[in-house]
């Protein structure tokens, strides 16, 4: 590959790769990933029974968590080890699964917290409000902008504490789009979200590919992943057992054992694998 | 009783040399605190580093009182570095614990033998601020009356440096808390990863406002050892710290004038409760002493306990101080 290629991103390779990662809390190993490759501009499932290690690999992979051993890499480039604050310049944000909407905030504000690169956020120019003014409008803007496709105008000038659980969701990826980032990690959007706005922002996801974004997504509800995923990661027990498109998934004798197996007793409806 | 005395002390504390240096080193905390989450409880260390800035310069180098001035702010940028580098990245506890062990280590130290030739050890460091008085435009020795106010001259030149200096830090702070650097320590004070995904270094913006909040600090510890005209290793103890938090929630953390108003009640009620319990008919003073054992000496101490009990009403009718709002607060209960 090329620099001005892995600059760029050629379309065909992956973004994000992980290479022999293994992460472990004393003797659990939470995590132990041989080989995973992430495509580009896709949208990419990450499922599994409670504990199977997902949350702890986006900790790997946004660098809020360290690896015991393995690499990771976006766009060809090593970012093992990196703090998370330096990935998100990259452009690789996150969401979390405990909404972490900032409450004494208004929504307006989160908005704007997340636009990256900003003159004011420096101190000495922070001082001087004419030197960050017109970028601070152009950001407001912008914010504007995105909470009216996650319809939360309405909820633009209150604090954001006072949203219900699902706004909550809704107003983090929201924010996270303010980063401008090429890849968007999202950590269960859907869970707590009522059915109705559960369908906008699986509209609202669908259509970030388009956008040259990149997403992975954990996620329970399979019918959710059925129908925005391009490709399926299956974890149980830190390791990946299977991984395909969303239908071979569902023929998948491993994942349904997986499921099986962490789901006994319970109402197997919602995981629906045949 | 002698009313119009009570008054006049009253109003007198109310705009003070006490709650302006309080006011200033209210509002460093409010930096920490108040905008960013940072639990500071060494502020009075940050006076101290102040303090010696200008005392140690004059009395141990022998160098002017005016470069002294410069190392107000480098002696509380370096502590400032120094608790912050080993603790900001650990959980919000370790920077209390540290800084609490640090402003009783600097007082120990200044005071100690061996720190003597340049700190003055316990006797301190005095006659080093001539040449701030020098520039006064009242008579140190004579006592000026405005309406309900009475100040000496020295202490009305210190009132109008420092309350000069206290509005324009206060500003200064209330324009940085409306910045976009304001915004982004409210969001790490609210939660630190969530700003770190956003692309924000929390740690370096925690550095900035702890080292913000210090040099305030510091210079209240400046103006406060320039109005006594000494540099006291013990007048810097941990109570000062307590004081200036009980200060800042009176007013209310995270509100740009919290620390002023809540200075001045704090220091009102104070002086007011004192003068009075002294003042108190010879009859009222005779119970009181038969009861509670109340004599000259220990005036003192009922005072801060009746001024506790006033705390304590505010935090069960008022838990969001004078300015914070209720709002606000209930949020936290969500
Ligand atoms: N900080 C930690 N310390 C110790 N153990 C941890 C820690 N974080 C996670 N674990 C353990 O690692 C395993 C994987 O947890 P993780 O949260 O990654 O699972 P998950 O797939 O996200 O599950 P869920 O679907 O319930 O969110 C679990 O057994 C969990 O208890
Ligand atoms: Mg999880």
């Amino acid at each position: 590959m090329t620099a001005v290629e892995s600059a760029s991103g050629a379309l065909d390779t992956p973004i994000i790769t992980a290479t022999g990662v293994v992460k472990t809390f004393g003797g659990l190993r939470a995590v132990d990933v041989d080989k995973v490759e992430i495509r580009r501009n896709k949208i990419t499932a990450l499922i599994g029974p409670n504990g199977a290690g997902k949350t702890t690999f986006f900790n790997l992979l946004t660098g809020f968590d360290q690896v015991d051993s393995g690499t990771i890499t976006l766009d060809g480039n090593d970012i093992t080890g990196t703090p998370p604050h330096r990935l998100a310049e990259k452009g690789m944000v996150r969401t979390f699964q405990l909404t972490k909407a900032l409450a004494k905030l208004s929504t307006i504000e989160n908005m704007k917290l997340g636009a990256l690169d900003q003159l004011g956020e420096k101190f000495w120019a922070a001082l001087i409000p004419g030197a960050w003014a017109k970028q601070e409008r152009e950001i407001e803007a912008r914010a504007d902008a995105i909470l009216k496709r996650f319809n939360l105008t309405h909820m633009r000038d209150e604090f954001a504490g006072t949203m219900s659980g699902g706004q909550r969701k809704l107003l983090e990826m929201a924010r996270a789009l303010m980063t401008d980032p090429r890849v968007v990690m999202l950590d269960e959007p859907m869970a707590g979200v009522n059915p109705a706005l559960a369908q906008s922002l699986l509209e609202l996801i669908k259509m970030l590919p388009a956008e040259g974004r990149t997403v992975i997504f954990v996620e329970h509800n399979m019918d959710v992943v059925q129908e925005i995923s391009d490709w399926v990661i299956v974890m149980a027990e830190g390791r990946i057992i299977a991984e395909g498109t969303p239908a071979e998934i569902k023929s998948n004798k491993a994942v349904v054992d997986a499921y099986l197996g962490a789901h006994h007793g319970e109402d197997l409806s919602k995981v629906q694998l045949s | 009783m002698d009313w119009g005395f009570i008054i006049e002390r009253t109003f007198s504390a109310m705009i003070g040399p006490e709650v302006m240096i309080y006011a200033l080193a209210a509002v460093g905390l409010n930096v920490h605190f108040g905008y960013t989450g940072l639990m500071n409880f060494g502020q009075v260390g940050f006076m101290a580093a102040g303090a010696y800035g200008v005392g140690v310069t004059v009395f141990w180098l022998n160098w002017s009182f005016w470069i002294g001035l410069v190392f107000v702010f480098v002696y509380a940028a370096v502590l400032a570095l120094l608790l912050g580098i080993p603790t900001l990245r650990l959980r919000a506890d370790y920077l209390g614990l540290v800084t609490i062990a640090a402003s009783e280590t600097i007082r120990l130290l200044a005071r100690s033998r061996v720190m003597k030739p340049v700190t003055g050890g316990v006797e301190g460091i005095d006659k080093f601020a001539e040449p701030f008085y020098n520039l006064s435009p009242f008579e140190l020795g004579k006592f000026y009356s405005f309406g309900p106010f009475k100040y000496l001259g020295r202490d009305v030149w210190v009132l109008m440096v420092g309350w000069t200096l206290l509005i324009l830090v206060t500003l200064m702070v209330q324009q940085l808390m409306r910045s976009p650097w304001g915004r982004t320590l409210r969001a790490i004070r609210e939660d630190e990863d969530a700003a770190r995904a956003l692309g924000k270094n929390a740690y370096f913006f925690k550095m900035q406002s702890l080292m913000l909040g210090g040099m305030i600090g510091a210079l209240a510890g400046l103006i406060q050892v320039i109005q006594k005209s000494s540099v006291q290793a013990d007048t810097f103890n941990p109570v000062i710290t307590f004081t200036i938090w009980t200060i800042l929630i009176i007013g209310g953390p995270g509100r740009v004038w919290s620390p002023i108003i809540g200075s001045s009640i704090y220091w009102s009620l104070i002086v007011f409760v004192e003068n009075t319990l002294r003042q108190l008919p010879a009859g009222a003073r005779d119970t009181l002493r038969d009861t509670v054992e109340l004599s000259d000496f220990n005036i003192g101490m009922l005072r801060f306990m009746l001024v506790g009990g006033g705390l304590l009403l505010l935090a069960r009718f008022r838990p969001q101080g004078i300015f914070g709002s209720r709002e606000e607060m209930a949020l936290d209960r969500r």
